[in-house]
């Protein structure tokens, strides 16, 4: 399949054949073998599989924190695969929204800062930009904690947080990294349901994760083994 | 401006260098030292230098310096009581310097006598330098009160007195002393005006009219004093004879200086039997004076340079540990969508604001100590806007130096491996 004969309305990302080799050593390890697929806008996709199933490699790909070996990847129809380190970090920071299974958020950062990154990288005015941080504070329950440093929350919160700053930029896709991982399961549940409800809002959302339960929330599952797709499974809506 | 455009990397920099607060301090220290040690030093340095270089220009730069000078086989000679040593500078040497030289615009000669001074009830020794008006030109000091001497002294040969600051601190005279008689050596002497005349601070140059009472036309003092003197020294008594104790010559301009003192000295030579003259250039004790100073200047700038040097290396591995330490927090920056060129920026001006305190901190220190020195130990001290401004310059350089490998460190890690690391 050619670059122009697919047709990107409606679809947030677009994965046409992409491999990924790295070289370890003396040894060429082949993390991804060829994956094609499309993910259609608003759909909240989760994918499964074991360990060094490639499900990680795919993200980074996804995140624009990596480029294929070889293949296309197209993201708000743009190909991901011809840009520059600079020019990716322009997609993460235009496009993609990021939650990992750590929270990652930035330790001697407040809540207000930490959210606000994305936009100080976009260089918003500062007012405009705390703001924005306020309002999406307030939507993930956290208003009141503006001023805290992220070791003054609870997991929950933090990733809340995180969650937030994710949404900072509008992204078109939002990539969680086993986003309750470090969580226990009510708090996890908190933040499912936050996904849920922003995937009802219509953000495109790509959940990895190794619990067959949490990928319930989700309406396709992409299973993964040996850097190929094993299946992909769609729910009914 | 620039400021404004990176006023908000600045105020993370800041907020993160106050995370740690003694961590930061300790780096800084480095370049503290540095710049505060850097700017005392060459305060005090150009303080010491000012002070010689201005007794030197006191000493006119166009201007070449003969003195009499008692040659050193006399020194022995004048345990023997009868000898009468005849030495120094002839009248005609000074006709022979002014008419020989195109170059020479003005020469001044001068006789130095001592005699016992009275004004009133006061009695003291005096120097007394019989000149002509010239020397006023030459020697510029400002007049006090009264007048200097005149051509119609010389001619109608007055027997008129202009004391010096110092004279006349030693005969209690005051402004009203002006007109009155003062009695030297047997002669009555009008007094015409009080001038000042350079304080005597020591050191190896001497101004010609340092420790001088008082001037008088040289024709008087030839004719009322003669040339021979009698001198006692621990109770032996010896008589000399010279004429002139100065020659003062000026040239047209300064690159003649050197060439007519050359050319004078060869005059002498032959006119002179024994070597009893020195002649002394103050230009070139000025160049001296000023090379001094430039060496002085460069082993400074060597220590500053070391010091600094070191300072830097302590941010630079200060820094390098942090990027180790904030590895993770690159790498969510990353993620998020920071380009390297963004991670440099945040890193370098993390190390130029640490640098650059430090430099703010070391002027301090480095005002500080020339400011006690002054005040302890009453040396001069000179703090020059530009060593101020430079060793800013250099403490921001030094940041930005030792701050870019770090910051591309920084930049260069993997997002991918830096989010991993723990």
């Amino acid at each position: 399949m050619t670059l122009q004969s697919v047709n990107t309305n409606g679809i947030a990302a677009y994965l046409d054949n992409v491999t990924k080799h790295y070289q370890m050593g003396a040894q060429i390890v082949r993390a991804l073998r060829g994956i094609t697929i499309s993910f259609k806008e608003g759909s909240f996709w989760a994918i499964l599989g074991p360990s060094g199933s490639g499900k990680s490699t795919m993200l980074n790909l996804l995140g624009c924190l990596d480029r294929p070996t070889s293949g296309q990847y197209l993201l708000s129809g743009q190909d991901v695969s011809v840009l520059d380190d600079n020019q990716l970090s322009e997609m993460r920071l235009r496009h993609l929204g990021f939650i990992f299974q750590s929270f990652n958020l930035i330790p001697q950062s407040t809540v207000e800062e930490n959210i606000q990154l994305p936009l100080y990288y976009q260089g918003w005015d500062p007012e405009k930009s705390a703001e924005r941080a306020r309002l999406l504070a307030r939507m993930v329950g956290l208003e009141e904690r503006l001023n805290h440093r992220p070791m003054e929350l609870s997991g929950g919160q933090q990733q809340r947080v995180a969650v937030a700053r994710a949404l900072a930029n509008d992204p078109a896709i939002l990539l969680a990294d086993e986003p309750t991982g470090n969580l226990d399961s009510s708090t996890g549940q908190e933040i499912m349901n936050l996904l849920i409800d922003l995937n009802r809002q219509g953000k495109t959302i790509i959940m990895v994760t190794h619990e067959q339960y949490l990928a319930e929330y989700a309406n396709h599952h992409l299973y993964m083994k040996d850097g190929k797709i094993e299946r992909i499974e769609g729910k009914r809506v | 401006m620039i400021f404004n455009k990176y006023v908000r990397e600045i105020n993370l920099g800041v907020k993160n260098l106050l995370l740690h607060k003694l961590r930061s301090f300790l780096t800084m220290l480095g370049v503290v030292f540095g710049v505060g040690s850097v700017i005392a030093m060459l305060a005090v340095g150009e303080g010491a230098s000012k002070e010689a270089l201005d007794r030197i220009r006191k000493l006119g730069s166009l201007n070449i310096i003969i003195n009499a000078a008692k040659p050193i086989e006399e020194e022995t000679a004048t345990n023997m009581r009868v000898f009468m040593s005849m030495y120094g500078l002839l009248y005609d040497d000074e006709k022979r310097i002014a008419e020989s030289f195109p170059s020479v615009r003005k020469t001044v000669p001068a006789k130095v006598v001592r005699k016992e001074g009275r004004l009133g009830d006061r009695v003291m020794e005096l120097r007394v330098v019989g000149t002509t008006p010239d020397w006023f030109e030459l020697v510029k000091r400002s007049l006090v009160a009264g007048r200097e001497l005149v051509r119609s002294d010389i001619t109608n040969r007055k027997n008129v007195v202009v004391l010096t600051e110092h004279g006349t601190r030693k005969l209690l005279a005051t402004r009203n002393t002006i007109g009155e008689k003062l009695r030297l050596g047997g002669f009555y002497f009008e007094v015409v005006g009080i001038i000042q005349n350079a304080g005597s601070v020591g050191g190896d140059v001497q101004t010609p009219d340092e420790e001088i009472d008082a001037y008088i036309p040289l024709v008087v003092a030839q004719e009322r004093f003669g040339d021979i003197f009698l001198k006692r020294v621990s109770g032996s008594e010896t008589r000399e004879r010279v004429e002139l104790h100065q020659i003062i010559v000026e040239v047209e301009s300064t690159d003649q200086v050197e060439s007519t003192a050359t050319g004078i000295e060869t005059m002498l030579k032959r006119f002179h039997k024994k070597t009893d003259y020195r002649i002394s250039v103050p230009l070139a004790l000025l160049r001296q004076a000023e090379a001094t100073k430039r060496t002085f200047n460069i082993v400074l700038g060597s220590i500053a340079g070391i010091s600094l040097l070191v300072g830097g290396i302590g941010i630079m591995n200060i820094m390098l540990a942090s990027v180790t330490e904030r590895t993770r927090e690159i790498g969510i920056r990353r993620a998020i969508g920071a380009k390297k060129q963004q991670i440099i920026i945040q890193f370098l001006i993390e190390t130029v604001v640490l640098s650059t305190t430090g430099g703010l901190i070391g002027i301090g220190i480095g005002l500080l100590i020339p400011w006690l020195i002054t005040l302890l130990a009453g040396m001069p001290t000179v703090v020059s806007w530009f060593s101020l401004i430079l060793s800013l310059g250099i403490s921001m350089g030094v940041g930005i130096i030792f701050g870019i490998y770090p910051a591309i460190r920084a930049s260069n890690l993997d997002p991918i491996v830096a989010l991993r690391h723990e």
